[in-house]
C-alpha cells in the first residue's frame, strides 16, 4: 500500500491491530473503566498474568498521567495517551516474529525501514512488578515496549507473560507523517472524505485536565479520597484474610469439609476485583497529588509504599483465590493434586505441579 | 582434528552486555577443551545482537587414552605359600587383568601389587554435549530472565542452537533447545533460516551471505559508511565517539548509515543539549563543520543495508525534530521561572529518604562551602564569597527544570546554562554572574578519573562541598559501599574529591573536611539515625584512604610500596601525600634508603617487642655516662641533621629532607652493629629505646620506610 497518499486513520490503526491479534487467539477486551496510569494496571494484565492459566488478550487502554499534561500545547506530550496492550501468556516461541507481522498488518514494509530491539527493562514500583525486554525502535522512533514479565504484585510468575504495548499516537503520527499528535487524522468519512482529527476529539481533555490536575484539584479532598479508598481496600483485604483462615484446614484436624466454617463458596466470590479498583483509585489520586506538588519529600516514598502494599496484598489473595476456585472446580477430591490446569480456549501443555518457585 | 562450532541463537542481547559475554563464552570453551585434553590450535569468538558463537579449530576428535598404574594389596597379603590370595584375585578382577599379569612394585611402605589400566578417552562430541550446557548456564549477565522454567535463565530467550564438529551436528541441549545445523540470518535482509555446512570459516561465510557480519567487520563497515555519508557535506566531519560506536556495533548485524539534517534554527539551543539528544537518546553521531562547530546534520547507523527511498532518513529526521522541539519547549518553559524562584521547589525534591530534600542539602552545601573557603584562605587561596555562595545556592535548582527532568545527564550543565542567560540579581556584575554559571555548570565534575576537574576555584569548592555532604550523610547513616554494592556511587564521588584537591593543589585535610561535612547535619531529623561519631570517622577515613591509595597508584602511577609508605605517615592531606610520594619515588633507588628501610623495620620490631614486655622508653633521650660512642654519634647526628631535616620538611622540601636523611644511614648502621639496645641496665635501655623512638618518628614523618620493599634481603 502506498503510505504517503493513503495512510491509516487512527481508528483504522486500532482496528487493524485488534483484528491482527484477534486472529491470533486474543480476547478483545474493552478499555478498563477506572483511571489507570498504564495498560499494565488494568486487571486484564495485572491479575491475569498471575497464576497458571493461559490467556491471550488485546485491548486499547487510555492511560492517564496527570504530571505529563501540557495543557494541549506540546505536540508530543499528553496527559492521557492511548496504548494498545497485548498479553500473551505464556509467550509463544515466535513472539518477536508475530510482533513484526503486526507491523506489516498496519502497512509498515519492514524491508523499507530500520527496526531495532534495544534493551529496556520495565519496572513499576507501585505494583511491585518488573520484567525485561526492549523498546522497539522504528527509524529512530520508539513505537512499542516489549516486556517479558518476571514478577507482578511481588509474586514470581509461572508461566510468564509477554506484554506488547504499542504507543498508538506515536505510530499514528509516524504513519501519517505529521509532527503534532493533534494533527493525526482520527477518522475519515468514506463518502465526503472529511476528516476528524485527534485534536478535535481530545484537545479539550488535555486542556481541562491539565488545569484541574495542576491547578484546581483540591488537595485536602484528594487526600481524603485517597484515605477513604485505601481504608476500604484494606478492610476488604482483612475480611478476605479472615475467610481464608476459616477455610483452611485447622492444625491437627483432618482435612475435610466438616472442619470448615462459613460457606465454602464465600472465598471464591470474595470481591478482590473491587479491592483492586480501590487500589487503582489510590494510585490515580497519588498521581494527582503528585502533579499538584502536594506530596512532601517525607511523604512520597511512604505513599508509594502504601499503594504497593495494597497491590501486593491483592495479588497474593488473588493467587490463593484462583487456587481455591480450581480446587472446587476439580471437585476437591484430592485438592493437593490441583495444578491449576483446566480446559481453556486453546490447547496448552499440562501446567507443572510446581506453580511458583522463588527466583533470585 | 575436527573444527568445533557452537552458536547460541538468542533474541536481541542488550548491546552493553554482548562483548563481555562473548569473551566469557570463549574463555569457558577454551578452558573446557584444555581441561578435557581436547585443545586445538585456536578458539575464536563471533557475536552479534542475536548470537554468541565460538569456533575452535583442530580440536582432538577424542581424548587420548590414558594408562595409569593402580596399586593393590601388599605382596605379603597377596600371596600365601606362593599362591595368590583372595585379595590378589579381587584386585586383578578390579584392574581387569589376569592375576598372573599383576606386577610387583617397591613403595616406601614395602612391596605391593600393581597393575596398569588403560582408560579409554571419550569422544569430543560426548564430552561437549555433557559439559557445555553447564558452562552456558554459568555465563554472567548483569540482568537475566526465565521464560520457560524458572531455573533456566539466560539474558533473553534462547531460540536456536548450532553445535557442530566439522560437518556433523552434535546433540547438545540447552534450555530445552536441541542443537542442529540451522542458524538464522539477518531479520529483514535474508530468508530467515541458514544451514551451516561445516564448522570453521564456512560458518562465517554462510552468515555473511545471510547478511550477518562479525564485530570487526561491522565496525569497519560503520566507519566507512559514516565517512561516505559525511563526505556529501563539504568540509564536514563526524564526531568520533568510542562509546557510541561500540553501542551501534552491538545493535546491528548488517550496518549502514544515513546522513540526516535538522533545521539550523535549532542551533540556537546550547550544543550540550543538542548533542545529548542526538547521542544519548537517538544514538546519532554529531557532525561538525571545518571550524569544529556543530553543523545541522546527524548520522544514524541502521541495521539494514540501504534506504533507497529515503524513508528511514525522513523518519529519523521527524523524530529528531520532535525531540529538538521538545527541548526548545522545555528551554522556553523553564525560563518562566528563574533558578532563584526554583529554590523553594527543591523542598519537594528528595535527596535521600533519611537525609531530607535538596533544599536541605543546598543549605548544608552552602555552609560547607563557606567553611571550605575559610580553610583555603588560610592557605592563601582566594574563593570569591559572592560567587561560591550564590553558586552553591543555585547548584541544585536545575533539578526542577523540565530540561533536566527530560535529560538527567545534563544536571549541573543546565543550571549553568540558565544562570548565564538569566538575570540572577540586577546588582551583580556580568563577570560575577558568569563565574556563578561556570561553577554551577562544572560542579558534577570530574565524573570519572579521566574527566577534567572544574575550571574555576569556586567550581572546585562546590564540587567538593556537594560530594562531601553526600558521602558524610550516607556514611553517617551506615550506608557504606561494600564490594560491588555502591548504589550512590560514593566511590566515584570520593575519587572526584581526591582528584580535585590534588589537581587544584588545595591545602585541605580529608578528616577535617568530612568532620565538618557531618556537622552540617546537626539538629536535623536525619541525625537521629546516625551512627556514633567515632565509628563514622573511622569508616570515612578508611574509605578515603583507599580512594587516595587508588589515586596515587592507579591515576598517578606510583609503585605500591611507595604509596603504602607515604600513606603510612599520613593519609589526610592529599596534596602533601602526592608531594611526598614524588620525593620518595625519586630517592627510592638509593642504596641508603634500602638500608634505612631495613633499619626502620628493625627499630619498629625492637620497640614493639619492648612494648609487649611492658618496657617503656624514657620520655626523652639524653647523654648518659654509660652511652656508647656510636650511640653518642647518633644522638649528635640527630641534634644537627635532625634540625635541618625538620627545616626542609616544614617547608615541604621533601626531596631535600630525604636526601639529608639518607646520610643517617652510616650512624644508624654503626649503632646497630655495635650497640645492644635491650641491655640489663634499665636506665640505659630506656634511654636507647627513646632514641630509637625519636629516630623512627623522624624518619616516618615523610613516609613509613618500613613499608618499602627492599631488593634482595629484607
Amino acid at each position: 500500500m502506498n503510505l504517503s497518499s493513503n495512510p491509516l486513520t487512527f481508528q483504522e490503526l486500532i482496528l487493524r491491530l485488534q483484528a491482527f491479534w484477534a486472529e491470533r487467539g486474543c480476547v478483545l477486551q474493552q478499555p478498563y473503566d477506572v483511571e489507570v496510569g498504564a495498560g499494565t494496571m488494568s486487571p486484564e494484565t495485572f491479575l491475569r498474568v498471575l497464576g497458571p492459566k493461559s490467556y491471550r488478550v488485546a485491548y486499547v487502554q487510555p492511560s492517564r498521567r496527570p504530571a505529563d499534561g501540557r495543557y494541549g500545547e506540546n505536540p508530543n506530550r499528553l496527559f492521557k495517551h492511548m496504548q494498545l496492550q497485548v498479553i500473551l501468556k505464556p509467550p509463544p516461541v515466535n513472539v518477536q516474529q508475530l510482533y513484526l507481522e503486526s507491523l506489516s498488518a498496519i502497512g509498515i514494509d519492514l524491508r523499507q525501514h530500520d527496526i531495532k530491539f534495544e534493551e529496556d527493562n520495565w519496572e513499576a514500583p507501585t505494583l511491585s512488578a518488573w520484567g525485561v525486554g526492549w523498546q522497539v525502535m522504528l527509524d529512530g522512533l520508539e513505537i512499542t515496549q516489549f516486556t517479558y514479565f518476571q514478577q507482578c504484585g511481588g509474586v514470581d510468575l509461572f508461566p510468564i507473560s509477554v506484554e506488547l504495548t504499542y504507543g498508538l499516537e506515536r505510530i499514528g503520527a509516524f504513519l501519517q507523517d505529521v509532527d503534532s499528535i493533534y494533527d493525526i487524522v482520527w477518522a475519515r468519512d468514506p463518502e465526503t472524505g472529511s476528516v476528524v482529527k485527534y485534536g478535535d476529539v481530545r484537545l479539550a481533555d488535555e486542556q481541562q485536565f491539565s488545569v484541574y490536575n495542576f491547578e484546581l484539584a483540591d488537595v485536602a479532598k484528594a487526600w481524603k479520597h485517597f484515605e477513604l479508598y485505601e481504608a476500604e481496600c484494606k478492610s476488604l483485604l482483612e475480611q478476605d484474610a479472615e475467610l481464608s483462615k476459616d477455610q483452611s484446614p485447622r492444625p491437627g484436624s483432618p482435612e475435610n469439609g466438616e472442619t470448615r466454617t462459613g460457606h465454602p463458596g464465600d472465598r471464591v466470590r470474595f470481591p478482590l476485583l473491587a479491592a483492586y479498583d480501590l487500589c487503582l483509585k489510590c494510585s490515580h489520586l497519588f498521581n494527582i497529588l503528585d502533579a499538584r506538588g502536594a506530596i512532601s519529600v517525607t511523604e512520597r516514598v511512604g505513599v508509594i509504599a502504601r499503594v504497593r502494599g495494597l497491590a501486593v496484598g491483592i495479588a497474593k489473595a488473588w493467587v490463593d483465590q484462583q487456587k481455591q476456585k480450581q480446587q472446587e472446580n476439580d471437585g476437591a477430591v484430592v485438592p493437593e493434586k490441583s495444578d491449576g490446569s483446566e480446559p481453556s480456549r486453546e490447547k496448552k501443555p499440562k501446567a507443572r505441579k510446581q506453580t511458583l518457585s522463588p527466583v533470585g | 582434528m575436527p573444527d568445533f562450532l557452537l552458536e547460541i541463537g538468542c533474541e536481541e542481547i542488550p548491546a552493553r552486555m554482548i562483548e563481555a559475554a562473548s569473551r566469557e563464552l570463549r574463555e569457558r570453551v577454551s578452558a573446557l577443551l584444555s581441561r578435557e585434553r581436547l585443545s586445538g590450535s585456536a578458539v575464536e569468538a563471533f557475536d552479534s545482537p542475536r548470537r554468541l558463537a565460538v569456533m575452535a579449530h583442530g580440536i582432538a576428535a577424542s581424548q587420548a587414552d590414558v594408562t595409569e598404574q593402580i596399586i593393590g594389596p601388599s605382596v605379603s597379603d597377596a600371596y600365601k605359600d606362593g599362591q595368590p590370595t583372595p585379595p590378589a584375585h579381587h584386585f586383578a578382577k578390579k584392574a581387569g587383568v589376569d592375576v598372573t599379569q599383576l606386577k610387583k612394585i617397591n613403595t616406601p611402605k614395602g612391596e605391593y601389587l600393581a597393575a596398569n589400566i588403560t582408560k579409554k578417552g571419550r569422544s569430543a562430541g560426548e564430552i561437549l554435549c555433557e559439559a557445555l550446557p553447564k558452562e552456558l548456564s554459568k555465563i554472567y549477565w548483569p540482568k537475566n530472565m526465565y521464560w520457560q522454567k524458572p531455573n533456566e535463565r539466560f539474558v533473553r530467550p534462547v531460540r536456536w542452537l548450532v553445535a557442530m564438529l566439522d560437518s556433523e551436528a552434535i546433540p547438545l541441549e540447552f534450555d530445552g533447545i536441541r542443537a542442529g545445523k540451522t542458524s538464522r540470518g539477518h531479520r529483514n535482509l535474508s530468508d530467515s533460516e541458514v544451514t551451516i555446512p561445516r564448522a570453521g570459516v564456512a560458518y562465517v561465510d554462510s552468515l555473511r551471505a545471510a547478511r550477518v557480519l562479525g564485530r570487526a567487520e561491522r565496525e569497519h563497515q560503520i566507519r566507512k559508511a559514516l565517512d561516505a555519508a559525511t563526505r556529501t557535506v563539504p568540509g564536514a566531519r563526524w564526531r568520533e565517539d568510542a562509546a557510541l560506536l561500540d553501542t551501534v556495533v552491538n545493535l546491528t548485524e548488517f550496518p549502514s548509515a544515513i546522513l540526516g539534517s535538522f533545521d539550523p534554527q535549532f542551533l540556537a539551543l546550547p550544543e550540550e543539549v543538542l548533542v545529548t539528544v542526538m547521542r544519548d537518546h537517538q544514538k546519532y553521531f554529531a557532525v561538525e563543520d571545518a571550524s569544529g562547530k556543530l553543523a545541522p546534520y546527524f548520522l544514524a547507523v541502521l541495521n539494514t543495508d540501504s534506504d533507497p527511498q529515503g524513508l528511514i532518513r525522513h523518519g529519523n529526521e521527524r523524530v529528531l525534530r520532535a525531540r529538538f522541539n521538545d527541548a526548545r519547549f522545555f528551554w522556553e518553559t523553564d525560563q518562566k521561572k528563574s533558578l532563584l524562584e526554583r529554590l523553594e521547589l527543591l523542598k519537594h525534591v528528595t535527596f535521600q529518604k533519611d537525609l531530607g530534600s535538596y533544599f536541605d542539602k543546598t543549605q548544608r552545601v552552602q555552609r560547607l562551602c563557606s567553611w571550605l573557603s575559610e580553610i583555603l584562605k588560610q592557605g592563601g587561596i582566594t574563593v570569591r564569597p559572592g560567587v561560591i555562595h550564590k553558586a552553591a545556592c543555585l547548584s541544585k535548582t536545575d533539578l526542577t527544570t523540565e530540561l533536566v527532568k527530560e535529560f538527567t545527564e545534563l544536571q549541573g550543565i543546565v543550571g549553568g546554562l540558565y544562570a548565564r542567560v538569566q538575570q540572577l540579581d540586577p546588582t551583580l556584575p556580568e563577570a560575577t554572574r558568569f563565574a556563578i554559571a561556570d561553577a554551577t555548570y562544572d560542579h558534577y565534575k570530574p565524573e570519572s578519573t579521566d574527566d577534567d576537574v572544574p575550571r574555576s576555584m569556586e567550581g572546585a569548592v562546590l564540587s567538593i562541598g556537594d560530594k562531601a555532604d553526600t558521602i558524610a550523610g550516607m556514611f553517617a547513616l551506615g550506608l557504606v559501599p561494600s564490594g560491588s554494592k555502591d548504589p550512590f556511587a560514593l566511590r566515584r564521588q570520593a575519587n572526584a574529591i581526591v582528584k580535585v584537591i590534588a589537581e587544584k593543589k588545595l591545602s585541605l585535610r580529608l578528616d577535617e573536611l568530612m568532620r565538618d561535612a557531618r556537622s552540617g547535619y546537626k539538629g536535623s531529623e536525619a541525625e537521629k539515625k546516625f551512627i556514633g561519631e567515632e565509628k563514622y570517622s573511622h569508616s570515612v577515613s578508611t574509605f578515603f584512604r583507599e580512594r587516595l591509595e587508588f589515586y596515587l597508584k592507579d591515576v598517578c602511577g606510583y609503585p605500591y610500596d611507595v604509596v603504602k609508605a607515604v600513606l603510612g605517615a599520613d593519609a589526610e592531606d592529599v596534596v602533601d601525600a602526592v608531594q611526598r610520594a614524588e620525593a620518595v619515588r625519586q630517592v627510592l633507588h638509593m642504596q641508603e634508603f634500602q638500608a634505612i628501610g631495613a633499619a626502620c623495620k628493625r627499630m619498629r620490631n625492637i620497640l614493639r617487642q619492648a612494648a609487649e614486655k611492658g618496657i617503656e622508653p624514657a620520655a626523652k633521650f639524653e647523654y648518659l655516662p654509660e652511652s656508647a660512642d656510636e650511640e653518642k654519634t647518633l644522638m649528635a647526628y640527630m641534634g644537627t641533621a635532625g634540625v635541618t631535616v625538620e627545616g626542609h620538611r616544614s617547608k615541604k622540601e621533601y626531596l631535600d629532607a630525604l636526601r639529608l636523611l639518607s646520610t643517617a644511614r652510616e650512624p644508624v648502621d654503626r649503632f646497630f652493629d655495635k650497640v645492644m639496645v635491650m641491655v640489663e641496665d634499665q636506665r640505659v635501655r630506656s634511654n636507647r629505646l627513646a632514641l630509637l623512638r625519636t629516630l623512627l618518628k623522624e624518619f616516618s614523618t615523610i613516609a613509613d620506610f618500613s613499608e618499602i620493599v627492599t631488593e634482595g634481603k629484607a
